[in-house]
């Protein structure tokens, strides 16, 4: 075997180095260090997201027989998704060191670790082998992570739900790809997609439906979201807002590529129109249900739900401006809502209150994390100049690049989406700025690494829309593997 | 990149976030501070308007007949070929003059602000960032991107700071806003896409217009989408019912800025993008909207009638005052477009005076039925005598602005020799004795009837920030009217390429 190829994923290769050191730490360390552990793997992550983020030389090819490619786009994806992950461990630092969480504080982050290796792999992945590897390694550790505080109910039920959904989700996923298999004897997306072309037959059909439905459940998309909304509300939120943006994010990229590269040729014949109606359905049922929320977490999930279909907007454009679009809008997305869930657990941390009745009036008395959450609000429902606004409307400039008119319809959808979704948002900034309430929560002394990731996000919020040059940069680099956008027809 | 700082046109972006800016390093408790800097921002957007309209008329002047000065282009999204691209004609500088004299006015009438003063002018001084913004931009995506800037902070400014069902207003006037630029932004990116023939994609609305490449039955799906897109904003029917609602909830100041600058936003998208940009299609479907805002004039008018709320009175009065704008915007000739323009700037000061007397007297009575006031002119003089100032400029009094503007758009109407423009026309011009009713009717109950509660004769007059803040928009709305070629003559070779693009069409 030919080690050199190892060299291909030098991104890979420092999570993992960075989960061995957490590993032996959280080990061997004796247990009165442990109370550093949570501040020594975010310092290492952050350490690592900044290596990560200068590519090495020639770390740009295809490893293991073609199983594996790192591309610039790839590189830029696992950047984002680790910009992400250390806000979420910045978020963790204080929470983790709770009585009741502190004994197992070690597996949040190994867990988290390992789960963010497996969504490379998905992002990488060339085989539908490997892809199963990356899928795996990227879900069922969310499972224990959901099941994380061990005394709540709420929490074996969201593992449960979760574990279930996953399991019977990866089974169809694999029948889907079995299907594909025995048409083109073959695993590799390029072959497959080489050995598909003017094929119509039912079983691909069948096949894609598959696939789509096994990514579709990590996604949430309508109708496989069933799970989504117990579980973003059962399982600790910390891993709620990873499972909610990371997870999210990382299915998202590699869902346009496998929907791309391997059944490019079908876009037009088959799997436009699935997306269609299903980015219709999500975008409008998870506006919908989010309306009718109390619980913030719930609300969250049901607003995640319709902001995946906005993302899939960038799938159906399947064209570059729609992968660049895509990409910025999951940044974006990243900022905004672990913005949102950031000021979730810093109130939920310090009063256990999750509920939008008990944020009335939360303006007077915690200004900041008021403003911070308002500023969530508003770049999620795409108000300028927050960066909401603008990878809303790149998005639905790339989906309606196509030129048909049904997607000018459903963009349309999407826009009159967009002013349900402000209403909902909105009710959150009513509550914490138009309410009065007489048990307001008390001013919360949050913890420097909780602001710090909070000025992060919020940084985030107001300067990745304005600052063109991330936009131009993500063009640029999807524009290396623009050739993969030629086979769609 | 650097050298679009020295375009003066930048700095009313400027102007105000820095305002924004030194607002937010105020203490909280530093009312004296807060009411200086928001001084100071106010007055420097003025003092800009005033040097922007000399220079303005010093390069007509010399012979510059370039459709918009002051240009300069900075490329900011290059995948999109999004510019800030900066310009301005005749009107946009008629308008920005308008807004920061309005802004200037309600920076005064907001004086005694409570609570939260500091949070109140940071999000007013927002709401004139998008606004002076969008006057300033030629490139769609930042013109829509600065009218979305200015709607927001309604949603806050009316909900915090607002008055009666604010929630219910605030959520409703936000939606239907928001729900407006919905359809602007999906025909915004139909006109992105179908910008040029070779290609050469742009948002901006000069090359736009001259490649003339958006394709007819484009346009015919286009031009509605951006016409009610703007239209929602300029209270056409029956897209107005956000504003009566809106306007009685909204604090002093906001009204004044809402009805005086934003609706005008409207009118203005209209013309600038809708008309300009789809001649073929505004060519074909202007009877749909001549109706539409036909009947926001005439029902407007009745509306006003009825209601005993000031501000309700007043808000409808909008509705028709503003229907009138998009009514001879309609009308496609020079006469009548100069009209609308006249009118916004007009309908501007005219509102925002009204807005800035009622908050004035229900600062003092508590209440604004006419049912429970009366004899005001005895009791504070000085604001009486502004309502009737302002009561008769908006019913054409000659002298003041409302006649002037009012005459020209019914003879610009007029003009047309279809029975269907003309019909409608005189329909429009019933609203003015309509108005004449409701106003008449105000001043009387209100100024001149009996006193209705004696705690009332124990009311003082206005202060001296309250006299500043009025005094100013009375005498804008006199000098509008007694020397109203100045600003004809500014405005006047801003309709050339319209008309011509129009003229084409017919």
């Amino acid at each position: 075997m030919d080690y050199s190829q190892f060299l291909f994923m030098p991104q890979e290769i420092g999570l993992l180095f960075v989960f061995l050191l957490v590993f032996i730490y959280d080990t061997f360390m004796p247990a009165r260090m442990g109370k550093h552990l949570p501040m020594f793997t975010t310092i290492l992550t952050a350490l690592y997201t900044v290596y990560a983020f200068f590519p090495c030389p020639d770390m740009f090819g295809t490893a293991f027989g073609g199983m594996y490619e790192s591309n610039p786009a790839t590189w830029v994806m696992k950047n984002i998704l680790n910009i992400g992950v250390l806000i979420v461990m910045l978020q963790a630092v204080k929470w983790t060191n709770d009585d009741f969480v502190s004994v197992r504080r070690g597996e949040f982050y190994e867990l988290i670790l390992l789960t963010l290796f497996g969504m490379f792999l998905m992002i990488s992945a060339r085989h539908f082998l490997l892809f199963v590897i990356g899928l795996e390694t990227a879900s069922l550790p969310i499972a224990a992570l959901a099941a994380f505080e061990k005394r709540y109910y709420e929490s074996h039920e969201a593992a449960a739900k979760y574990i279930f959904t996953a399991v019977f989700s990866s089974a169809i996923f694999l029948l889907g790809i079995s299907f594909v298999y025995g048409m083109s004897g073959s695993l590799y997306f390029q072959e497959i997609a080489t050995s598909i072309m003017g094929i119509k037959s039912p079983l691909l059909i069948l096949a894609i439906a598959f696939v789509i439905a096994g990514v579709g459940y990590k996604l949430s998309l309508v109708p496989f979201h069933q799970w989504t909304a117990d579980v973003y509300q059962g399982a600790p939120t910390a891993v709620t807002s990873y499972l909610s943006v990371i997870s999210k994010g990382a299915a998202a990229f590699a869902f346009m590529v496998i929907l791309v590269q391997v059944f490019g040729a079908l876009y037009a014949q088959v799997w436009e129109w699935m997306l269609y109606a299903i980015i219709i359905l999500t975008i409008t049922i998870g506006n919908l249900f989010a309306m009718r929320q109390r619980n913030l977490k719930r609300f969250l999930a049901y607003s995640s739900i319709s902001q995946a279909g906005y993302i899939m907007l960038g799938v159906i454009a399947a064209s570059q401006v729609g992968m660049t679009s895509m990409i910025y809008y999951v940044l974006v997305y990243i900022f905004s809502n672990l913005a949102a869930f950031g000021v979730i657990a810093v109130i939920e941390r310090a009063t256990g209150k999750v509920t939008m009745d008990d944020y009335n009036g939360l303006f007077r008395t915690n200004p900041w994390l008021a403003f911070t959450m308002m500023l969530a609000m508003f770049s999620l429902g795409g108000i300028p100049p927050f960066a909401g606004f603008f990878s809303k409307f790149f998005i639905f400039v790339g989906a309606c690049q196509t030129g048909s008119v049904a997607i000018y319809v459903l963009v349309f959808i999407a826009l009159v989406n967009t002013i349900i979704s402000l209403y909902y948002y909105l009710l959150v900034v009513k509550a914490m700025f138009l309410r009065q309430d007489d048990c307001v929560i008390p001013y919360i002394d949050s913890h420097w690494t909780e602001e710090l990731a909070l000025t992060i996000c919020v940084m985030g919020i107001i300067a990745v829309g304005v600052a063109s040059g991330i936009y131009a940069f993500l063009n640029q680099v999807t524009g290396t593997i623009a050739p993969m956008f030629t086979m769609v027809g | 990149m650097m050298e679009i700082f020295s375009n003066i046109l930048i700095y009313f972006v400027i102007v105000p976030v820095l305002t924004l800016l030194g607002l937010a390093l105020c203490n909280n408790k530093g009312i004296k501070a807060i009411r200086t800097v928001a001084v100071v921002g106010a007055t420097a957007l003025v003092v800009l308007a005033i040097y922007l309209v000399y220079l303005f008329l010093q390069a007509r002047g010399s012979g510059d007949t370039s459709e918009m000065i002051l240009r300069s282009d900075v490329l900011w999204y290059a995948p999109f070929n999004v510019k800030l691209a900066l310009g301005v004609d005749g009107i946009s500088v008629v308008m920005i003059l308008l807004s920061a004299f309005i802004v200037f006015a309600g920076v005064f009438a907001s004086w005694k602000m409570n609570p939260l003063p500091k949070q109140f002018f940071m999000w007013f001084f927002l709401l004139s960032t998008g606004v002076f913004g969008f006057f300033i931009s030629i490139d769609l995506f930042t013109m829509f991107m600065f009218y979305e800037v200015a709607l927001i902070p309604m949603y806050l400014l009316i909900g915090v700071w607002g008055s009666g069902s604010k929630n219910y207003s605030a959520m409703k006037l936000t939606l239907m806003l928001m729900g407006g630029s919905a359809f602007l932004m999906l025909g915004l990116i139909g006109i992105y896409f179908h910008s040029a023939a070779d290609g050469n994609l742009t948002m901006n609305v000069l090359e736009i217009a001259k490649n003339n490449a958006i394709p007819h039955n484009w346009q015919l799906w286009l031009f509605p989408l951006t016409f009610v897109g703007f239209g929602v904003l300029g209270a056409m029917f029956p897209f107005h019912t956000w504003s009566p609602d809106g306007h009685a909830s909204a604090p002093t100041a906001v009204s004044m800025l809402h009805a005086g600058v934003l609706m005008k936003l409207g009118g203005y998208g209209c013309f600038r993008v809708a008309i300009y940009l789809m001649p073929f299609a505004a060519n074909e479907l202007a009877w749909i909207f001549l109706t539409l805002t036909g009947i926001s004039i005439v029902y407007g008018a009745f509306s006003a009638c009825v209601q005993t709320d000031l501000k309700y009175i007043n808000a409808y009065s909008s509705v028709s005052h503003c229907g009138m704008v998009l009514f001879a915007i309609l009308m496609f000739n020079t006469t009548a477009m100069t009209g609308a323009v006249l009118q916004m700037l007009s309908h501007g000061l005219m509102t925002a005076l009204f807005f800035a007397l009622i908050g004035m007297i229900y600062g003092r009575t508590h209440t604004r039925d006419i049912r429970d006031m009366g004899g005001m002119m005895h009791i504070m003089p000085y604001l009486g005598v502004g309502y009737v100032l302002a009561g008769l400029a908006s019913l054409g009094l000659p002298g003041l602005s409302g006649f002037v503007a009012e005459m020209t758009i019914f003879v610009g109407s007029f003009e047309h020799t279809d029975v269907f423009r003309r019909v409608l026309t005189i329909a429009a011009t019933c609203s003015i004795v309509i108005t004449a009713v409701y106003i008449l009717r105000v001043v009387g109950k209100l100024l001149f009837g009996e006193v209705q509660d004696e705690h009332h004769r124990q009311l003082t007059d206005a202060t001296w920030e309250e006299r500043l803040s009025t005094a100013t928009l009375i005498v804008s709305v006199a000098i509008i009217g007694c020397f109203p070629n100045f600003f004809v003559n500014i405005i006047s070779d801003s309709f050339l390429p319209v008309v011509k693009a129009l003229g084409t069409m017919i």
